[in-house]
């Protein structure tokens, strides 16, 4: 147990890690085995998530972090391998523990070389669990990029038709994305002498007047703050960024589109909350607004675009654009306020930010559903074209009701958990975006447009002869990935306190 | 009397490529043997040596010092600092990578064997010379193996092209380098070609600013150094695989070696004066290099240029003058010359399965060499810089001297990482997956054991660097620690 104790992140963060070493030692064709084990090597770390869950005790004061693990790694350039948590990346590791494991189950459709498929989707989890505990700017950057990887070749090998344009694409855009971050932490680094974020927060921020090579500090933060920003606001992705998504996203294989929605945008939501937020509270306020500008902008076009596809996988991933241009909205308020001294809007901010945590954890659960849920119809009927089927709900009436289920999740209906955050979301971001929040209530309407198009075109209307007997109904290994899902959306609907708090909790410290 | 290492690890091969010379041709097993066993020796002796080598300490260690030619001040002179012991321990990777994946050569291996024994006791040489002199004969003694395996056992089309090519270069730079040592010889007024006594001997800064570019972009020329890189790619890819991850892995760096050596440490003032220059060259090696790269439809002409980039931070690296830079640029010599050679071992056993290397005509490798295309993805993310792994840990330290001297540099090389990720991608995608195309599937079959113990071994070290970064940087800091005590840095 001493480990377990001493060391809680890092036996959470590499134990899908060894997973994978371990099964690059099974013969290829020990299927079953394969499978068990990147199950199990998944479900260790949420089991291990969990009892962190139990054992955290919130920090109160701001930039003081729990488990704390902190070594020399890099010395020579002032890096080292520091992780810690707060309760914004102790919900966010309780998504990705959560989400690998029922993606992993999904993914015992695939047929083909199941072996690397898995190795990579337990790498995959190590990487995004890094991101999500590192402490340390490189530490940060180096899980950052390292997911990608794994990503790229999940889509490049197991995914759909265009796969190839499609892993490429993503895999450029984020990279050339995160180029600018790469400049940015470096120029960071070589200011402060060091990449520890902790120690970073409080030097950088308070770097004021003067010039660095040459050029005034202000306006040197003004083009780093952009350059962390538009790393991110092409993962989330915020529009005009997001074109690198539908593709990825629809020629992902399902396990993969699960995972790239549930956790994968949240990489971006989380940057801006943990780097962007602290290490550029001025620049933060000062661009807020263009921040919130284009956040509504992917509320509506995501929508308009969702309402607008025929093929039921991309509905489902410009529906991400959408949901997740609230969590910028909310976050962008936040940095907005955190410019201000008024106690009302500082009250706002605080619900706005809370909303956007929350938002990022719930469209986690939905998106990975909706994905799950084409990828079950499109293992059947091998199409995704909404206009092929039609009237689902007379032989499929328990998947037709799940379906129905969290799309109403999704589309944000009271009592389920999409609601609880999108409204705190606009309540909070109402008296500082009043303009905008009106807007993104047009995308609202819209969401509502898309999501019930699916629906009929699915399920209601004239049942679609062909499909009579081909069709099965969902099975038990799907029920199983797919019933803790709907769990959570109504626990969460109804009594979300047992994560607000925790959110909440660390939230309060920031302002 | 202590052992002496070094003279052990750079005349063991040399006596024993003479023995194999001696041998009758028959006796393939016998040569292929003798060259196994010294291969294998050569690493052990340079893991010792590193291993050895007291960090903290620093300096130069394992010193031995004879007299050659007294009256001209030329002495028996070795010893190696911190980046000396890692680059005699890179070599020492790559001569046994190397003669591993020749085993299978069947085309006169005896004088084959022989002259890679040649090429691997010249490059223990240089990474070991205190004597200037002694450098330069070292150095030189690397041509004629260099050019004849190229024409002899090159690929056919264009082995003579390359090889001329490479040669004349090459010669061509290092006469200028000569005439610049030979200035510092006479200047210092120290007749001697010590160079721990030159390091010290003060030499007028004007005259360091004028002899400077002689040396430094002479001894550049073998480390490709824009715009004196193209004999790399020609030479490259016309030379057989050994060959090649010889020339690109060791050579490359046994250039810049030099340059630091007798131009950076000999000459730092003139390294100041001329940083701007170098940083220019140095920005166009490594975004040129990467954009000709992802053009290139021959297989092993992507990695010929893809060296030609990477080989640009280090002189980056060197530029910046700072300690992030030159720490960045020895991890960098360390690191390229495993991925390099890593990548041309795995051009090779494709070629010598396929017999083409037009990335168009390849394509769904991983179903037959699966190991071979593992290796090449990692060398891939390593070119591309991806943390984790070693090229990552190298790049990193040198953008960082850049964003000390000339921001701008940064800025600008760091667009190659996109082109890099880009154009080892698609080489990835066309060459091992896909379709296989009906034309070359008649050959394919596995890579053999050897070929496989090759890719893992470089591959593991590699991810190692790149994950504990420690195992290696010490010995890099520890030599920085030397040169900036001569650029007067802190």
């Amino acid at each position: 147990m001493n480990i377990l104790s001493a060391h809680p992140l890092s036996l959470i963060l590499f134990l899908p890690l060894v997973g994978a070493v371990v099964l690059l030692a099974f013969p290829a064709a020990k299927v079953k085995a394969i499978r068990g084990v990147a199950l199990v090597a998944s479900l260790i770390p949420l089991a291990l998530t969990l009892v962190l869950w139990g054992s955290y005790r919130a920090a109160l004061t701001v930039g003081e972090f729990k488990f704390v693990e902190n070594y020399p790694w890099f010395t020579s350039i002032g890096s080292s391998y520091h992780l810690g948590i707060d309760g914004v990346s102790l919900v966010m590791l309780l998504l990705t523990t959560l989400l690998t494991p029922l993606a992993i189950m999904t993914s015992f459709n695939i047929k083909e070389r199941v072996k690397a498929f898995m190795i990579l989707f337990l790498v995959l989890e190590t990487g995004m669990l890094g991101v999500f505990m590192a402490l340390d700017l490189v530490l940060f950057f180096l899980f950052w990029e390292i997911g990608l990887v794994p990503m790229y070749f999940l889509i490049n090998q197991w995914g759909g038709e265009k796969r190839n344009y499609a892993s490429l694409k993503f895999i450029l855009f984020t990279m050339g994305g995160s180029l600018g971050l790469l400049l940015a932490i470096q120029m960071i680094g070589v200011v402060c002498g060091t990449f520890d974020l902790v120690t970073i927060t409080a030097s950088w921020p308070a770097l004021q007047g003067g010039e660095l090579f040459g050029i005034p500090i202000a306006t040197v933060k003004a083009i780093a703050f952009w350059a962390f920003v538009v790393a991110f606001a092409i993962k989330v992705p915020v529009w005009p960024f997001h074109t690198w998504l539908p593709d990825a996203h629809t020629e992902a294989p399902t396990g993969g589109s699960m995972v790239l929605a549930g956790v994968l945008l949240k990489l971006g939501g989380y940057g801006f909350i943990r780097l962007v937020l602290p290490l550029f509270p001025a620049e933060s306020a000062r661009f807020a607004s263009w921040l919130a500008a284009l956040a509504t902008a992917a509320i509506i076009f995501g929508a308009l675009a969702a309402a607008a596809q025929t093929d039921f996988k991309r509905l489902v991933a410009y529906s991400s654009i959408n949901h997740m241009g609230f969590v910028v909205l909310g976050i962008a308020a936040a940095a907005w306020a955190g410019g201000q001294t008024n106690p009302t809007l500082r009250e706002s901010a605080v619900i706005a930010l809370n909303g956007a945590v929350l938002q990022m954890f719930n469209h986690g659960l939905t998106a990975a559903g909706m994905f799950f849920l084409v990828g079950v119809l499109y293992d059947r009927a091998h199409t995704r074209q909404l206009a092929e089927y039609g009237g689902l709900f007379a032989i499929l009436p328990v998947y037709g009701a799940i379906l129905v289920f969290i799309s109403m999740a999704s589309l944000g209906l009271p009592g389920l958990n999409g609601f609880v955050s999108e409204f705190m979301i606009v309540r909070g971001v109402w008296p500082i975006f009043t303009l905008f929040i009106a807007l993104a209530m047009i995308g609202l309407l819209f969401t509502a447009v898309y999501v019930l198009k699916a629906l009929k075109l699915t399920l209601h209307g004239a049942l679609n002869e062909k499909w009579v007997g081909k069709l099965t109904e969902i099975s038990r290994r799907e029920l199983v990935v797919i019933i803790p899902l709907m769990l959570l959306v109504v626990i969460i609907g109804w009594w979300p306190a047992w994560i607000l708090n925790l959110i909440n909790q660390t939230v309060m410290t920031w302002f | 009397m202590p052992v002496p290492l070094l003279s052990i690890l750079a005349l063991t091969p040399l006596a024993a490529g003479i023995i194999v010379l001696l041998l009758p041709a028959e006796k393939r097993s016998l040569i292929r043997g003798i060259a196994f066993a010294t291969s294998l020796f050569t690493l052990a002796v340079s893991v010792i040596i590193f291993f050895r080598f007291d960090t903290t300490a620093g300096g130069y260690q394992f010193i031995e010092k004879m007299n050659w030619l007294p009256a001209l001040g030329i002495s028996y002179h070795m010893g190696v600092d911190g980046i000396g012991a890692a680059m005699e321990l890179m070599a020492g990777i790559v001569v046994f990578s190397g003669v591993m994946v020749s085993w299978r050569v069947e085309d006169r291996p005896r004088e084959f064997f022989a002259f890679l024994l040649f090429l691997a006791a010249s490059v223990f040489g240089v990474f070991a010379s205190l004597d200037l002199f002694q450098l330069f004969f070292f150095f030189e003694l690397a041509v004629f193996p260099k050019y004849l395996m190229i024409v002899m056992w090159g690929s056919p089309k264009t082995r003579e092209y390359g090889g001329m090519k490479l040669t004349l270069y090459l010669f061509l730079g290092s006469v200028v380098a000569l005439i610049g040592v030979l200035a510092v010889y006479f200047t210092s007024g120290l007749r001697s070609f010590d160079m721990l006594a030159l390091e010290q001997a003060g030499l007028a800064l004007e005259f360091q600013r004028a002899w400077f570019l002689v040396i430094f972009v002479g001894f550049g020329v073998l480390g490709g150094l824009f715009p004196f890189h193209s004999w790399a790619p020609d030479g490259h890819v016309a030379a057989p695989t050994a060959v090649s991850m010889l020339l690109a892995g060791v050579e490359m760096k046994v250039g810049v070696f030099a340059a630091l050596r007798a131009g950076l440490m000999l000459l730092p003032e003139g390294m100041r004066y001329w940083a701007p220059l170098i940083l220019v060259l140095a920005t166009i090696n490594v975004v040129y290099g990467a954009f000709i790269a992802m053009i290139q439809k021959d297989f092993k002409y992507v990695i010929g240029f893809s060296s030609v980039s990477h080989m640009g931070l280090v002189f980056i690296g060197f530029a910046t003058l700072t300690r992030e830079g030159l720490t960045g640029a020895g991890l960098q010599m360390f690191s390229h010359g495993i991925m390099t050679a890593l990548f041309f071992a795995v051009v090779g056993m494709v070629y010598d399965r396929t017999h083409t290397r037009d990335i168009r005509e390849l394509g769904g490798l991983f179903r037959t060499m699966p190991i071979a295309m593992l290796g090449f993805v990692i060398g891939g993310l390593v070119s591309m810089g991806m943390p984790g792994f070693s090229g990552f840990i190298a790049e990193m330290p040198i953008y960082m001297g850049a964003w000390q001297t000339a921001p701008i540099v940064a800025i600008i090389s760091a667009l190659s990482i996109v082109i890099t990720a880009a154009y080892i991608l698609l080489v990835v995608r066309r060459v091992f997956f896909g379709e296989t195309p009906e034309g070359i599937r008649a050959g394919l079959s596995d890579i053999s054991l050897m070929d496989k113990i090759v890719v893992v071994l470089l591959s593991l070290i590699l991810i190692v660097i790149g994950l504990f970064p420690s195992v290696l940087v010490p010995w890099i800091e520890a030599g920085v620690r030397h040169i900036l005590v001569l650029t007067g840095g802190a």
